[in-house]
């Protein structure tokens, strides 16, 4: 297989910010990428070699939120590591030991009553060290017509987060997904098997580290690299 | 329980991990490996048979493989095999930038590709803060598109599920009818399929010349044709015995499943998001949430069925709007984000905007510098994460985009509800016989494109 990619993820950017803690909704910065198009060194000759970007994800929102948000808010407080308010969206980051709690408060408490686990899904985010790997739970309300995200981290040199399957059975196959692609081991899942790829492949394609693939393509005389390797911007 | 042991230094550190198990032997079912499975089996019970059907089987919807374990005709137990048609759409949008991000998931579902990318165009736009900001044309021919789609997905859905109980004229009337609609979608966005149409801030294109008259013709001429289905089935012995009480699944199993859209509905429960969060204007248009209290197929037919009946009041709604709107925006006003051109067949057949090539080219340097970074460069989207669900045919879709703040997304998930919804294939079909988990399927409507992604 080819070279990692050389698009979003810099590697050579492995500086960390940790997040500023005051003023309002300060971003939380999880990278810094360097250049224009993903080339360093010598090879830039575009002058776009010194532009910086860092990468700053929205921040803790203090509360309060306003109406129900605020009931849930509460309701996991302990649990919580901190909230995303983002576009009217509200993110929950749960530490993973309170997880299984949190998941069957939110189910079986009347006032909270979320029934319904829409997915699960990962993201990986190679630069925000210790917490590299992202389990996201998109949770609905019909009772009250609510949604909410939960959010659990996990270091990559420790890809544990406990299953959800026993509260919500729908996230059986989400989980299978979410280990195949990335490679988070779902503790008490019934049967974590690869779902979508091959049962002997190597490796968890959705990360970051895992190359697109493809091969350079011939055309009238000029070659044009696959995808990940084309200059890009970044 | 799976254990990640890291023992064998020389392979590779994401290598399978071994399957260890309390309950007997595993079988991993990779393919290849059939003689293994059948024989094991055999060794421990002798009047059990594990049958496989598919991923190249007719009556499977496409390439879902099945693995029955039978007494007799009896299914004792019902696992799905997906991942055959697994094509890294989600991974491939990673290296695209957001308008290109349409192009490939539009290809997931291929029978509700609006729905597709809709739910994407959503997310990329709550997350660029522009959702008022979307012209009002654009969010008609939105949901016009979506609601023609709905009627061609809910077609295939009663033709395929016909041919495959032995209803062959259902299949071919449905799939008559399904033309009609493919011909207004290839006269409105140039493709039958797979159209890539509705983009960040609009849609692509203005409605055509003609199209309105075209929609209100088929309007009028589907009007008299959906009955017939009615007529053919609702009543017909052979079709009731077939779905009546089949792939049954309660409001209480729906949940915990997740299973969302007619499944869901047909067992009384009446919960549409374009009713209970509504987008894209939804709430301007009337229309009823269609339920049946079955529980069963025949309960999700007549769902369908009714579906059908409120999209096309739904579409005539939109054309009605849309005569109104003759000339006005369908693509955001913001410059940074909207696509420069409008494109029009030239005369050697391709698609071309000259106008907008004068201007570029002849008049404005500007101009020529700014269509050169919007359609190579893109725009950049401000970091974080969206999630704007929709009611497809087949039930909740939505798309978890996240931006790290670049031009290309960071991670676009969708949660499919084809993928969800197979999971109720083992409790419809276990109990059952053998021809009744093929009407079960059939009642889920699963689509393996959005299925494996």
């Amino acid at each position: 297989m080819s070279e990692a990619s050389t698009g979003s993820t810099d590697e050579g950017s492995k500086d960390v910010v940790a997040a500023a803690t005051s003023g309002e909704a300060p971003g939380e910065v999880i990278a810094r990428h360097e250049g224009m198009f993903g080339v360093s060194g010598t090879g830039d000759t575009s002058g776009y070699g010194g532009l910086t970007r860092t990468v700053e994800l929205p921040g803790s929102t203090p509360g309060p939120y306003g109406g129900w948000m605020d009931t849930v808010a509460e309701a996991l407080a302990p649990s919580t590591e901190k909230v995303v308010v983002h576009r009217g969206e509200i993110t929950f980051f749960i530490r993973r030991e309170d997880l299984l709690a949190v998941v069957k408060l939110l189910r079986d408490e009347e006032k909270l009553r979320f029934e319904l686990c829409s997915s699960v899904s990962g993201v990986h985010y190679p630069d925000d060290a210790g917490r590299e790997l992202h389990a996201v739970y998109h949770l609905l309300s019909m009772t009250h017509n609510r949604r909410i995200r939960l959010e659990v981290t996990c270091p990559d040199a420790d890809p544990h987060i406990p299953s959800v399957c026993a509260t919500y059975p729908t996230a059986d196959w989400h989980e299978r997904e979410t280990f195949d692609f990335f490679g988070i081991v779902f503790d008490g899942h019934p049967a974590l098997t690869r779902i979508q790829m091959p049962d002997d492949w190597p490796g968890h394609p959705q990360r970051k580290d895992y190359p697109l693939g493809g091969i350079p393509v011939e055309y009238k005389g000029g070659t044009v690299p696959p995808p990940d390797q084309r200059r890009s911007y970044n | 329980m799976v254990s990640t042991s890291s023992t064998n230094e020389t392979s590779d550190p994401y290598a399978a991990t071994e399957s260890e198990t309390t309950e007997g032997k595993v079988y991993t079912v990779t393919g290849q490996d059939w003689d293994t499975i059948v024989s094991g089996i055999a060794e421990d019970h002798d009047d059990k048979v594990v049958v496989n059907m598919g991923p190249q089987h007719p009556s499977t919807h496409g390439v879902l493989r099945l693995i029955l374990e039978l007494e007799g005709e009896t299914v004792t137990e019902a696992r799905c095999g997906i991942g055959y048609l697994h094509t890294g759409i989600e991974k491939n949008m990673e290296f695209r930038s957001w308008t290109q991000g349409v192009t490939f998931c539009t290809r997931m579902d291929y029978l509700s590709p609006f729905y597709n990318e809709m739910t994407y165009v959503l997310g990329v736009e709550r997350l660029l803060d522009i959702e008022d900001q979307i012209p009002e044309k654009a969010q008609v021919m939105r949901v016009l598109l979506m609601e023609l789609n709905r009627i061609s997905s809910h077609l295939v859905c009663i033709a395929t599920g016909g041919m495959e109980i032995g209803a062959l004229t259902v299949m071919t009337i449905g799939f008559r009818e399904r033309e009609l609609v493919l011909d207004l979608f290839e006269l409105i966005t140039g493709l039958r399929m797979n159209h890539a149409f509705i983009r960040p801030g609009g849609v692509a294109q203005d409605m055509p010349a003609g199209a309105l008259d075209e929609i209100r013709d088929f309007v009028a001429l589907f009007k008299k044709r959906l009955p017939e289905y009615a007529d053919l089935c609702n009543a017909n012995p052979i079709f009731k015995a077939r779905l009546e009480g089949v792939g049954h699944l309660d409001l209480a199993g729906c949940l915990a499943l997740g299973i969302t859209g007619p499944p869901l509905r047909s067992t009384g429960y009446p919960w549409d998001l374009r009713k209970m969060q509504p987008y894209s204007g939804y709430e301007d248009y009337d229309f009823e949430v269609q339920t049946w209290d079955t529980a069963d197929s025949y309960g999700r037919f007549r769902v369908r069925l009714n579906e059908m009946h409120e999209s096309l009041k739904i579409v005539e709604q939109c054309v009605e709007r849309l005569a109104g709107l003759e000339g006005a925006p369908v693509m955001v006003a913001d410059k940074k984000i909207a696509w420069p051109s409008q494109l029009a067949i030239g005369s050697d057949g391709m698609g071309n905007s000259l106008d907008h090539i004068k201007h570029i080219m002849g008049e404005s340097m500007e101009g020529l510098i700014h269509h050169f970074k919007l359609v190579t460069e893109g725009f950049r989207v401000p970091a974080g994460q969206a999630y704007v669900p929709i009611e497809s045919p087949r039930g909740e879709l939505g798309a978890h985009v996240v931006s790290d703040g670049g031009t290309k997304p960071f991670r676009a998930h969708f949660r499919d509800p084809s993928f969800t919804n197979l999971q109720a294939t083992s409790v419809m079909s276990e109990g059952g016989m053998v021809a009744d988990v093929i009407v079960a399927i059939a009642s889920i409507d699963p689509v393996m494109g959005g299925v494996d992604r």
